[in-house]
């Protein structure tokens, strides 16, 4: 009877103890039944979005009598498609904006609050608002700010620029809606991040007589590396999957096409398009895994 | 050359003197703060106004105030159904969320197996994969999937409560597991031993010893999991495809016509919506920021 033969040993101080049976089945339930939760609605559909993608499957009929087409529908993407590159397009200047303009200001905010440190809570409480708040929601609320006719932004400059519907422009008005919340987002990161970070480094590095924007950039930043990751990450990844927003100003057409928007298409709109739509979804996916791993990478660090 | 005037406004002690770097620090947030509050304040002022006098006179006159629109978008909008919707989806799914994510990682963080690493891993990483790119599969699989009558009008999980409640949690889990149990492995061992002696079967460690222990987590997620689910829009839209059954958050397009919007009532209607996340907000401001950092810097 050794104990090696136990499958989970419970660490209480390296000692291993023998579970009773009852006790085992308690683990093992209570393991099994969210994993199967998590596995049936995120990793099965995962895997089955990328097996559909090499399929032509009409979605009705029994999908073994579906016809393998290789990489048809990703030729077809890049091809034929006529939203596909203005999507790409779209989502590529989205990660931009946000990663050059809105993740900065996010920062500059919270090296300043942190600076501050009183008296800062009504600059904190008015840019976290937008946070709170849903995406579609924040469509809506810039709606009021960008609408032609009845628009404050157009009022007050006395134009009368379409700037959610006009093709050319409509892509940055959405932008800045998003930076609304953005910034808020980094900022409450970073605010936690720069807490995190020693005094006595700031301390050190003033007496070696370096400046604070140079203590910033060569010590503090450094330090701050797993949250500069994880907000690297998220702005990335949110940029990858922006939906909402363009959905509710018009459905993600006319200057607005993103990759979500177009995989939704094809399964909601008026033609069922699975084979296609999951061929879009896989290129998501794609991208999406290597930042998943660049996260996990950062955030696990120390549980091995 | 520069270093040395630096150097000295660091060292003039920026706790108490007003210094111009200071004062231009200051005037520069004060600035932001007021910017972003803009486009709230703004909605806010419109929600409040006659369209006739707003249509009439221009958004930057004054006057014409009135409590119709508010009135009007709850009605029209059908907003009494649709805040109820919000709370048939969102508070079974944040219970069960939070449930379901305390099971694996109390045995995460208990126990050390050989797949602890790659469990989390795998829970984790769900949270963050695009929700459009798991749509076609969950599409299919939920069009398929018959349940009885008494769970769903529609006699499948398509365009059913339950379908988009489990959406929502099978999403959610992994954030809630990873937080969770890297707050269970900072719980002193020794508890557990104790208990061992006592006889406690594991059930009983979990439930009675290692979940009060988590309340300050547990609150912080729970606030953070009501907003989010609460905000959800996008598994709402496509899943429930009648109005009726829609989530206050994804009923707002009803109130803007095909062909005329009433920005006024549209701004009542998004004052609403925000209302219960922004209440949030404010009443449990120290449990809100403790879950969102807690996910992003190890707690």
């Amino acid at each position: 009877m050794t104990t090696t033969t136990t499958k989970a040993a419970v660490t209480g101080r390296g000692r291993r103890i023998r579970m009773s049976t009852r006790d085992r089945v308690t683990v093992v339930l209570m393991v099994l039944i969210p994993t199967s939760v998590v596995a049936t609605l995120v990793w099965l559909p995962a895997i089955a979005t990328i097996v559909f993608s090499f399929f032509d499957w009409d979605g009705f009929g029994p999908f073994a009598e579906a016809k393998f087409v290789g990489t048809r529908w990703y030729v077809d993407a890049a091809t034929i498609y006529p939203a596909f590159w203005p999507a790409i397009r779209n989502n590529v200047v989205w990660l931009l904006v946000l990663f050059f303009i809105a993740t900065p200001i996010g920062l500059l905010v919270a090296v300043l609050l942190d600076r501050e440190t009183s008296h800062t809570k009504f600059y904190q409480t008015s840019l976290y608002l937008p946070v709170v708040l849903s995406m579609a929601l924040i469509g809506f609320i810039w709606q009021l700010m960008f609408s032609r006719d009845q628009g404050l932004l157009n009022a007050v400059l006395g134009t009368s620029i379409d700037w959610y519907g006009d093709p050319s422009i409509n892509l940055y008005s959405a932008l800045i809606a998003t930076s609304w919340r953005h910034v808020g987002y980094v900022m409450l990161l970073y605010l936690a991040g720069l807490k995190g970070v020693d005094l006595a480094l700031k301390e050190a590095a003033r007496i070696d007589g370096a400046s604070e924007v140079q203590t910033f950039f060569h010590v503090v930043f450094p330090v701050m590396f797993p949250i500069n990751v994880v907000v690297l990450v998220i702005t990335f990844i949110d940029s990858l999957r922006a939906f909402d927003l363009v959905w509710v100003i018009n459905r993600g057409r006319n200057g607005l096409e993103l990759l979500a928007t177009e995989v939704t298409r094809n399964i909601v709109g008026e033609a069922q398009r699975i084979g296609f739509g999951s061929a879009l979804a896989t290129i998501m996916l794609v991208i999406s895994t290597v930042f998943i791993i660049i996260y996990l990478r950062i955030v696990m660090k120390g549980d091995q | 050359m520069s270093t040395a005037t630096a150097t000295a406004t660091v060292t003039a002690n920026p706790r108490r003197a007003w210094t111009k770097g200071r004062i231009a620090t200051h005037v520069f947030l004060a600035f932001m703060a007021l910017l972003w509050l803009i486009p709230l304040l703004y909605a806010v002022m419109a929600s409040l106004r006659d369209y006739q006098f707003t249509a009439q006179f221009g958004y930057l006159s004054f006057g014409g105030f009135t409590l119709d629109n508010y009135v009007k978008a709850w009605t029209t909008g059908e907003f009494a159904r649709k805040f109820l919707n919000s709370a048939i989806i969102t508070i079974p799914a944040v219970i069960l969320t939070l449930f379901l994510a305390s099971l694996v990682a109390f045995v995460l963080a208990r126990f050390s197996w050989k797949f602890n690493i790659v469990m989390l891993g795998a829970f984790t990483a769900g949270n963050l994969l695009p929700p459009q790119a798991l749509l076609i599969p969950v599409f299919k699989m939920f069009q398929n999937i018959e349940v009885p009558f008494w769970l769903s009008e529609s006699g499948t999980l398509l365009n059913s409560y339950v379908g988009l409640i489990l959406v929502n949690v099978g999403f959610q889990v992994g954030f809630c597991t990873f937080v969770l149990s890297n707050y269970m492995k900072a719980l002193p061992k020794e508890i557990y031993e104790a208990a061992m002696v006592d006889g406690a079967s594991i059930w009983q460690q979990y439930w009675k010893l290692t979940l009060p222990l988590c309340r300050p987590s547990l609150a912080a997620l729970a606030t953070l999991q009501i907003t989010w689910i609460y905000n959800e829009f996008f598994w709402a839209t496509v899943l429930l495809q009648s109005g009726e059954k829609f989530p206050i958050t994804s009923s707002l397009t009803n109130l803007s016509g095909a062909f005329f919007t009433d920005n006024n009532l549209v701004a009542a209607g998004a004052v609403m919506i925000a209302l219960p996340t922004i209440i949030i907000y404010f009443a449990l401001q120290k449990h809100f920021v403790a879950g969102l950092t807690l996910g992003a810097t190890k707690g």
